[in-house]
Parts: C-alpha cells; structure tokens; sequence
C-alpha cells in the first residue's frame, strides 16, 4: 500500500474515531433510557420501526464501525509482524462484512 | 561504609548480570557507579560517555528498568532498598555490555530527512526569523535534544515495529518542517508519513515522560500527523 493510502487510512480512523465518540455516548444514554421499565422486543420496534432518524443513527454508527475496526485490527497485524497485500485485503473483507451484518441489523429494527 | 549493591549486564544480546558492591557517595550519579566499577573492580566493562554534563548524550543506559541520562541522575532519585540494575539501551543492538550500536538509531534520522536543505548561499543576507512567530516556537520546543536514545529505547512501538523512524527522528523533522528557511518541505512530510513513519505513533507518550531534556516528541509527532493529513487532502503528496 502506498503512503498516500497509509495516511488516507490514518485519517479515516481519525473520523470514525470521532463519530464513535459521539455514536456511543447516545446509544449507551439509549440503553439506560430503554430499560428504565424492563426490556423489551414490542417497546424496541415500537421505538425504531419506520424511524428515519434511529435508522440513520444506526447505519451511520455501523458504517463508522465498519471503518473504524478493520483498520485498527490492520495496525495490530503489522506490529504482530503480520503486513502486506494478504492482510489489507482480509481487512477490506472484514469492513463489508461488519458493514452488511450491522445494516442488515438496522434494517430489521427499522422496517 | 555505606555501599550499594549493583547489578551490570554483561554480555551482548546474551549475557547476565554481574553484581558488584560499589562505595556510596554523597551526590553520586549512577555513571559515577558505572566508572567506579570500570576503574576500580573491573576493566573489562564497556560502557560509553563523554562530557558528563548532560550535552553530550552518550551515557544512556536503562536503570532499574528505565531508560535515563546516567550522568545527570542521581543515585538517591532512583536506588530501590540499596540497589540498582544497569542494563543497556532497549531497542538497540547491544555491542557489549552497557555500549549499544547507535547506527540505525541515527540512519532514522538521515531517514525522516532530519538534515537542513536551504536555498540561500553565503553571498545572502541573513533570514530573518521572528522569535515571537508560532513557528520559531515550535522549533524552541523541541531543538535542545541531545541524541541519547532514550526516547527510542523507551517506545513500545520501536519494539513492535523495528522500521518505525522512532520518536527523535520524528522530532527532529518536525523542527524542520517548521524552520521557515528549509526548502524540501514536501520530501521530508513523504519521508516520515506512513505505516512506518509518524502514523505509527499511538500516543503512548514513554517519550514525552522520559526525555531527560523535557521535550515532548509526541506532539512533534501530532503536528507532522495533521501536517500530512491536511497536504495529503490538498493532493500536495
């Protein structure tokens, strides 16, 4: 990989570093909120189901996942010694696959 | 008398540690522990030093584990119960004893462009540079470093990754990059971005507490991160 994409790469971190902030913050306040009465499915979906802005919070907060973890798990590989073509492109994997699983997640809330 | 009990690597990569009983003086540094034993008990120990003053940066060594300017350290700052253990440099070859092989320590340097490239000759007048300018700044910041490795031999990332430029290479870029009369701006931010270079750095800050000068490679290091960042979304790299 190039060095204008190890920085690109480093910058992306940086920006889903900060969304994740933020992302966490609210869902953890979410969590605390929705289980006030118990927790249940009914009074989730009844929450989520048809709402753009949970829907948008949620695919957002799964793409910032999606970008945030595999690059953080590439670092890790290369200071276990483990660099190169092979290892970048089982990260680009693991992004798409953190990316469908987390907004096929949000989909099901949602719709 | 009062004596000290001292443990000194010997050896290379492999060896052990020797202990030795060392008299203990008022004011006394840990290289005046380490020059006793040499002169006193036994010749064979190499170890390395120059000025003593704390200029030179030579005398660098890992006492009870951490790595310090032994000239300017005092015994009473850091004896543990009467004792101390002197171990070379981490992250360096160990030629013998307490003496490292610096080189690679120093082609970091060359690496991260560390040299001055100017375009003026001697024919020019002088630049001139406001002492008040952030930039000036930024450079009184970090110019005083001495080269003693002690930042390198205390970075956890050097460790993990033996080709990361390390936090005095990446320092001294960074006086650079802020020194308003050098011209190879753009090779120096593509030499030390990267994988390898100043994105590596995860802010540990074992730099920034142990430089026994009180600089603070790390923000160095954030600068030459944003530096980069923002000429690499101008396509300026």
């Amino acid at each position: 990989m190039n060095t204008r994409s190890q920085v690109l790469l480093w910058g992306a971190q940086r920006i889903s570093a900060m969304l994740l902030a933020v992302c966490v913050i609210v869902h953890l306040i979410t969590i605390i909120y929705a289980v006030r009465n118990g927790l249940s499915a009914s009074e989730i979906l009844g929450r989520t189901r048809g709402s753009v802005a949970w829907g948008g919070f949620y695919a957002l907060f799964v793409m910032a996942v999606a970008v945030h973890a595999p690059i953080g798990v590439r670092n890790i590989c290369a200071e276990f010694g483990w660099r190169g073509r092979g290892v970048d492109v089982l990260m680009f994997v693991l992004a798409l696959t953190l990316a469908m699983w987390g907004l096929r997640a949000v989909w099901a809330v949602v719709s | 008398m009062n004596t000290l009990k001292v443990k000194i690597w010997r050896g290379t990569e492999t060896g052990e540690f020797q202990s030795y009983e060392v008299p203990r003086l008022e004011s006394q540094t840990v290289l005046d522990v380490v020059t006793y034993v040499q002169r006193r008990l036994d010749p064979s120990l190499a170890y390395r030093f120059a000025c003593r003053v704390g200029v030179c940066g030579s005398c660098a060594m890992s006492v009870n584990g951490v790595s310090r300017w032994t000239c300017r350290t005092h015994v009473s700052k850091v004896a543990q119960d009467g004792s101390l253990e002197i171990a070379p440099l981490r992250n360096l070859p160990v030629i013998r004893d307490l003496a490292t092989d610096m080189s690679e320590f120093f082609d970091k340097w060359a690496k991260a462009r560390g040299q001055f490239t100017g375009s003026k000759t001697r024919k020019d007048d002088f630049a001139a540079v406001n002492p008040e300018s952030k930039e000036r700044k930024r450079v009184d910041a970090a110019i005083e470093c001495i080269g003693c490795g002690v930042c390198y031999s205390s970075c956890e990332v050097v460790t993990w990754k033996p080709d990361y430029l390390g936090p005095a290479a990446l320092s001294r870029a960074w006086t650079l990059v802020n020194d308003v009369r050098d011209v190879a701006q753009k090779e120096r931010l593509a030499a030390v971005a990267g994988d390898a270079g100043c994105h590596a750095c995860h802010t540990h800050l074992n730099c920034t507490e142990r430089c026994p000068k009180g600089i603070s490679p790390t923000a160095g290091i954030a600068g030459l991160k944003r530096a980069i960042l923002s000429a690499t979304l101008k396509g300026e790299m």
